[in-house]
C-alpha cells in the first residue's frame, strides 16, 4: 500500500539532490537554474502527496500556481543568462563578483 | 478715579512708542516735544495728586486695571496702589524725569557727534534716545505705582532693560557695551534673588497682591523653613534677604555695586535719571515698600544694615582718587545709596525714603551740572583738565556749590535733614550692627565732603584749562541745559527745610511704613525736635556737621593751596592708594573668578564635552565605528551567487536541525 | 508488495537516478535532457497520486515548454565547460555531507510520530464519475479566481521581462514597416522626380 511517508522520502531526497547540485555546480548558471527547477519539482511532488492523501483539492491548486511561478522564472532567468552572456561573454559566476563588498 | 493713574503711566509710554516707531518722521523737534511733553504730563498729575495727598483731599487708592490671568488661585494682575510713598516717588521720578527731557535737547544736540559717519544705528540716535528715556519713565511708574509683586518684577526688569540700553546707547564703543553688559549680568544676580524671594512669597501666602502678603506676614512670623541643608531659618528672615538681594543688585550694593561705576559710559542725561536719581533709588523704594516684612526679621535688618553702612563707607574712600567728574559723583551715588540703605536697616523708612527724595534732586543736579561742563569740555571727562571752570559757566559753577552743599549735608540744604536724620537714627538704634553702621556713616560724612569739594575745587577753581583750545571753546551751556539745573537746584535747597517735619516725623507715612515700636528710632529721635530749626539747632551739638565742614576744609586747603600734599599723601599710603584706585580689586577679581570661571567652564565643556564627547564619541565615533564594522562586514558580501546560496542553505539546515532537537 | 507500490518505487528510482545525472553530469545538454526525464517521471508519480491534471500540465508546460528553452539556451551559448566544471571533485565531500544532513533530518522530521503522517494513512477513495480537472477547475475559478488571475498577471510581465531583456536593435537588419506602408499615399510618396544636371 502506498504511504504518504513515501511520497516525503522521494521528495525530501530529490531536494537533497538538488542541493548537492548547487554545492557541486556552483560555477554554471544554467545548472544552478535547473537544480532550483528540481527543488520545486520536490515541493510540488509533497503538495500533490499531501493533496491525495488529505482529500483536498487546494494542495493541487498550490502546485498549479508554483508552476505558474516556476515558468515565469525560468523564462526570466534564462533571459538575464542571455544577456549576460551577450556582454560578458561567459557564464561563469566566479567572473560576476560586480556586487563585492 | 484710576483713569488719571492711568494717564500718568500710559502718557510716557505713548511718547515712547511715537518717538520710538515713528522717529525719524516727526524729526527731532517732533520727539523731544512728544516725550517731554508726555512725561511733562505725568509730572503735572504727579504733583496734582501729591498735593490732594498732602491738603488730605485724597484717599488711598488700592485697586485693579486688567486681570492677566489666574493660575491655580494666584492672581496675576496690573493694579495700582497709590498711597503717600507712592505719590512722593512718583513726584520725584516724573519731575526729574521731566528735567532731564528739557536737559537732553541740550545735551544730545550735536549727538550725531558721537557716531561714525556710516553708522546704522547713529540713524536718529537723537529721537531714540528720546524714546528711551520714556520708557524708563514710563517702566518706573509701573514699579513704583505697582500694587503685587508681579507689577513690580515687571517695572524692576524693564528699568533694568531701558538702563542697559541706555548705558550701551553709543554702541559703537567697545567700553559702552562692556559696560552695558556688566550691569545687565550683575543685575541678573540680584534678580535671581529677588525672584526666588517673590516666589517664596507667592509660595507661602499664596498671593501676590501686597495688601494680601502684608496682611498674612505676621501669621507667618514664627515659621520655620528647612533651606540650605537640613539648617532651619526663619521665613521672614529668608524672604527679606531674598528680596533684598534684588534690591543690592538694582540699588548697587556691595558686592553688587560694581555695575554702577561703569555705567557712566552712558549720556550724562542717563546718569542722572537712572542711574543716581530714580531707577537705582528702586531698592530703596521697594524695601520701604515692603516694611511689613523686614519689620518681622531683625536678622533682614541687620543684613541690610550692614551691607549699607559697608557701602556707604567703603565707596565713598573710592571716589576720593577718581579722576573722571562722572565717576566721582557715581561713587558719591553708592555712597549715598549706601546711606539709605543704612536708614532701611535701623527701620527709619521715612528716613531713607526722605533722603531718597532729596538725594534724587540734587544728585541730578549735579550730574546735570557735571554734563554741563562735560559740554563746556567737549567730552573731556578727566577733572585733572578742567579748572578755573567758575569763570566760564557762572550758571553751572552756582548750581554745582548748591548740589554739592546739599550733598555734604551743609545745614539748611536739604541733603542736611536726610542724612542727620539717618545719623540720629542710626545712633539711636540698638539692632546688631548699628555700632559698626554708625562709625560708618559718621565717617562716611567726612569722606562725602572730601571727595565732592575734591571735585569741585579742581573743576571750577584754580588755574583755568591747560588746553588752550579747550579755554577758548569754553562758554556757559544753553537754555536748555542751565533752566533744569536751575529747577533741580531749587529744591535741592529747599525741599528738605519745608517736608522734613512731616516726612520724618508727623504723619504722613503712618499709614504706610509699618514699623514696630521697639525698632521706631525715629519716634525716638523726634522727641527732642520741633521744627527744622531745632534740627538745624541739633546738627550743630553733634559730630556730622563738624567732620562735613573738616571735610570741605580739608578739601579747600589741599586742592586750591598745597595741590603737593596730595602727591605726599598719595605716595606715602601706596598700599591704600592703589586698593581704591583699583576699587579693592572687586573687577578684577570678578573677572577672574566668575567671567574667567564661566569662560574656563564653558571651554572645558566646549572642549570636552562638546568636542571630545559629543562631536568625537557620540556623533563621529558612532558613524566611525559604523564604517570600521562595515569595513569588516562588507568581506562577507563577496559577489559570488553560489556563496548567497550556501548561506541560504545551510540556513535552512540549521532551522531543520532546530526544529528536529526541539 | 502491491502492483501500485512496485511502480512507485520503479518510478522513483528512475527519477532519483535522473536527478543525480542531472547534476553530475559534464555537458548541460546531458544535463538538461536527464531534467526531462525526471520531469517526466515525476509526471507519473503524480498520477499514482490521481492528480491528473498537473501530471499532463508538467509534461505540457515543463517537458514542452520550459526544458525546450533551457535546451535552446544551453545549445546558443558558446560555454567552456571546463572552466565551469573545476572544482566540482574538491566540492563533491562538502556536497554530499550536506545533502546527506539535510536527508536525514528531512527524515527524522518525517518519521517521527510528530508529525501525523500516519493520520492521512486511509486515503479518500473517489467515485467512478469523480473528475480531477473539473474539481480543480471548480476550485480555480471560483475561490483561487484572483490569485489566478494575478498568476496570469504574472505571466505577462515574465513574457514581456524576457523579450524587453533580450531584445536589441540591429540597424543593420531590414525590415518592414507596416503601418508606413499602409499610410502611403500615391504619387509623391511613391515616386519623386529628380533634377539633374544635364551631363555631356
Amino acid at each position: 500500500m502506498l504511504a504518504l511517508t513515501d511520497f516525503l522520502m522521494l521528495g525530501a531526497i530529490l531536494f537533497s539532490l538538488s542541493v548537492a547540485g548547487i554545492f557541486l555546480n556552483r560555477k554554471n548558471v544554467i545548472i544552478l537554474l535547473m537544480c532550483i527547477e528540481l527543488m520545486l519539482l520536490a515541493v510540488n511532488i509533497n503538495f500533490v502527496a499531501f493533496s491525495h492523501f488529505h482529500g483536498d483539492t487546494v494542495g493541487q491548486v498550490f502546485v498549479f500556481f508554483i508552476l505558474t511561478v516556476a515558468a515565469a522564472e525560468a523564462a526570466i532567468g534564462l533571459a538575464i543568462l542571455v544577456v549576460l552572456f551577450r556582454n560578458r561573454r561567459t557564464i561563469n559566476v566566479e567572473d560576476l563578483d560586480t556586487l563585492k563588498g | 478715579m484710576e483713569n488719571i493713574y492711568l494717564i500718568i503711566v500710559l502718557a510716557p509710554l505713548l511718547g515712547a512708542i511715537v518717538a520710538g516707531f515713528w522717529g525719524a518722521k516727526i524729526g527731532r523737534a517732533g520727539a523731544h516735544w512728544v516725550t517731554s511733553g508726555g512725561v511733562g504730563l505725568s509730572a503735572l498729575l504727579s504733583i496734582y495728586i501729591l498735593s490732594g495727598f498732602i491738603n488730605g483731599s485724597r484717599e488711598v487708592f488700592n485697586g485693579t486695571v486688567y486681570t492677566w490671568m489666574v493660575s491655580d488661585g494666584l492672581r496675576m494682575e496690573v493694579g495700582f496702589l497709590i498711597d503717600q510713598l507712592t505719590a512722593v516717588m512718583m513726584t520725584v521720578v516724573t519731575f526729574v524725569s521731566f528735567c532731564v527731557h528739557v536737559y537732553t535737547i541740550g545735551y544730545m544736540a550735536h549727538d550725531e557727534e558721537n557716531w561714525p559717519n556710516d553708522s546704522l544705528a547713529g540713524r536718529n540716535s537723537y529721537q531714540r534716545f528720546f524714546s528711551y528715556i520714556s520708557l524708563f519713565t514710563f517702566s518706573m511708574l509701573m514699579l513704583v505705582m505697582s500694587n503685587n509683586f508681579l507689577q513690580l518684577f515687571f517695572g524692576w526688569e524693564a528699568v533694568g532693560l531701558v538702563s542697559y540700553l541706555l548705558i550701551g546707547f553709543w554702541s559703537v564703543r567697545p567700553t559702552a557695551i562692556f559696560a552695558n553688559l556688566k550691569a545687565f549680568l550683575v543685575n541678573r544676580v540680584g534678580d535671581f534673588g529677588f525672584l526666588l524671594g517673590i516666589a517664596a512669597v507667592a509660595l507661602y501666602t499664596g498671593s501676590l497682591d501686597y495688601a494680601e502678603v502684608f496682611a498674612a506676614i505676621p501669621g507667618l512670623a514664627d515659621t520655620q523653613i528647612q533651606f540650605l541643608g537640613s539648617t532651619s531659618w526663619s521665613l521672614i528672615s529668608v524672604v527679606g534677604i531674598l528680596l533684598f538681594i534684588g534690591a543690592m543688585g538694582k540699588s548697587a550694593q556691595v558686592p553688587l555695586h560694581v555695575w554702577l561705576p561703569d555705567s557712566m559710559e552712558g549720556p550724562t542725561p542717563i546718569s542722572a535719571l537712572i542711574h543716581a536719581a530714580t531707577m537705582v533709588t528702586a531698592g530703596i523704594f521697594m524695601v520701604a515698600r515692603m516694611s511689613p516684612i523686614y519689620e518681622f526679621s531683625e536678622t533682614a535688618l541687620s543684613f541690610v544694615l550692614v551691607i549699607g553702612a559697608t557701602t556707604a563707607f567703603f565707596t565713598g574712600l573710592i571716589g576720593i582718587v577718581q579722576n573722571d567728574i562722572k565717576r566721582v559723583v557715581a561713587y558719591s551715588t553708592l555712597s549715598q545709596l549706601g546711606y539709605m540703605m543704612v536708614a532701611l536697616g535701623v527701620s527709619a523708612y521715612a528716613a531713607g525714603i526722605f533722603h531718597l527724595m532729596t538725594h534724587a534732586f540734587f544728585k541730578a543736579l549735579l550730574f546735570l551740572a557735571a554734563g554741563s561742563v562735560i559740554i563746556g569740555m567737549h567730552h573731556d571727562q578727566d577733572i585733572r583738565n578742567m579748572g578755573g571752570v567758575r569763570k566760564y559757566m557762572p550758571w553751572t559753577y552756582w548750581t554745582s556749590l548748591i548740589g554739592s552743599l546739599a550733598l555734604i549735608g551743609f545745614p539748611g540744604f536739604s541733603g542736611f535733614f536726610s542724612k542727620d536724620a539717618i545719623i540720629e537714627a542710626v545712633h539711636h538704634s540698638t539692632i546688631a550692627g548699628s555700632g559698626y553702621a554708625y562709625a560708618a556713616v559718621l565717617l562716611g560724612v567726612f569722606i562725602t565732603a572730601l571727595y565732592s569739594f575734591r571735585m569741585f575745587f579742581l573743576v571750577f577753581h584754580g588755574e583755568g584749562p591747560r588746553d588752550d583750545h579747550a579755554r577758548h571753546h569754553l562758554k556757559e551751556s544753553p537754555k536748555v541745559v542751565t533752566i533744569p539745573l536751575v529747577m533741580l537746584a531749587i529744591p535741592s535747597v529747599g525741599i528738605g527745610y519745608l517736608t522734613m517735619d512731616g516726612m520724618l516725623f508727623g504723619d504722613w507715612f503712618k499709614s504706610v511704613l509699618f514699623v514696630l515700636p521697639q525698632h521706631d528710632t525715629l519716634a525716638e529721635l523726634g522727641k527732642g525736635l520741633h521744627g527744622p530749626n531745632s534740627m538745624i539747632a541739633h546738627g550743630f551739638a553733634g559730630p556730622a556737621l563738624y567732620l562735613a565742614l573738616a571735610g570741605l576744609l580739608v578739601a579747600w586747603f589741599i586742592y586750591t593751596k598745597r595741590p603737593e600734599i596730595a602727591e605726599t599723601i598719595k605716595s606715602r599710603l601706596e598700599v591704600v592708594y592703589r586698593a581704591l584706585d583699583k576699587k579693592y580689586w572687586f573687577d578684577e577679581t570678578y573677572q577672574f573668578l566668575f567671567a574667567g570661571g564661566s569662560r574656563g567652564l564653558g571651554k572645558a565643556l566646549w572642549d570636552k564635552g562638546d568636542r571630545l564627547i559629543i562631536d568625537g564619541v557620540i556623533i563621529n565615533g558612532s558613524a566611525r565605528a559604523v564604517g570600521r564594522i562595515a569595513g569588516w562586514v562588507r568581506h562577507v558580501q563577496t559577489g559570488y551567487l553560489f556563496h548567497y546560496a550556501i548561506a541560504m542553505i545551510l540556513g535552512l539546515l540549521l532551522l531543520l536541525t532546530w526544529f528536529v532537537i526541539a | 508488495m502491491t502492483f501500485e507500490l512496485f511502480v512507485f518505487y520503479v518510478f522513483s528510482a528512475i527519477l532519483v537516478f535522473a536527478a543525480a545525472m542531472v547534476i553530475t553530469r559534464r555537458n548541460p545538454v546531458h544535463s538538461t535532457l536527464f531534467l526531462v526525464l525526471a520531469f517526466f517521471t515525476s509526471a507519473a508519480i503524480w498520477l499514482l497520486a490521481e492528480a491528473e491534471f498537473l501530471a499532463i500540465v508538467l509534461v505540457l508546460v515543463y517537458v514542452g515548454a520550459v526544458m525546450v528553452l533551457f535546451l535552446f539556451v544551453v545549445m546558443m551559448l558558446d560555454i567552456d565547460i571546463a572552466t565551469l566544471r573545476a572544482g566540482f571533485v574538491r566540492n563533491l565531500p562538502l556536497a554530499i555531507l550536506i545533502a546527506l544532513a539535510m536527508a536525514v533530518e528531512i527524515f527524522l522530521v518525517i518519521g517521527s510520530g510528530g508529525f501525523g503522517g500516519e493520520r492521512y494513512a486511509e486515503v479518500m477513495a473517489h467515485t467512478a464519475e469523480y473528475d480531477n480537472t473539473a474539481a480543480l477547475g471548480s476550485v480555480l475559478y471560483t475561490e483561487y479566481m484572483y490569485p489566478f488571475e494575478i498568476a496570469a498577471v504574472i505571466l505577462l510581465v515574465a513574457i514581456i521581462a524576457a523579450i524587453g531583456l533580450t531584445m536589441r536593435r540591429r540597424p543593420e537588419t531590414k525590415y518592414q514597416d507596416p503601418s508606413r506602408q499602409v499610410r502611403v499615399k500615391k504619387g509623391a510618396d511613391r515616386i519623386s522626380v529628380l533634377k539633374m544636371d544635364v551631363e555631356d
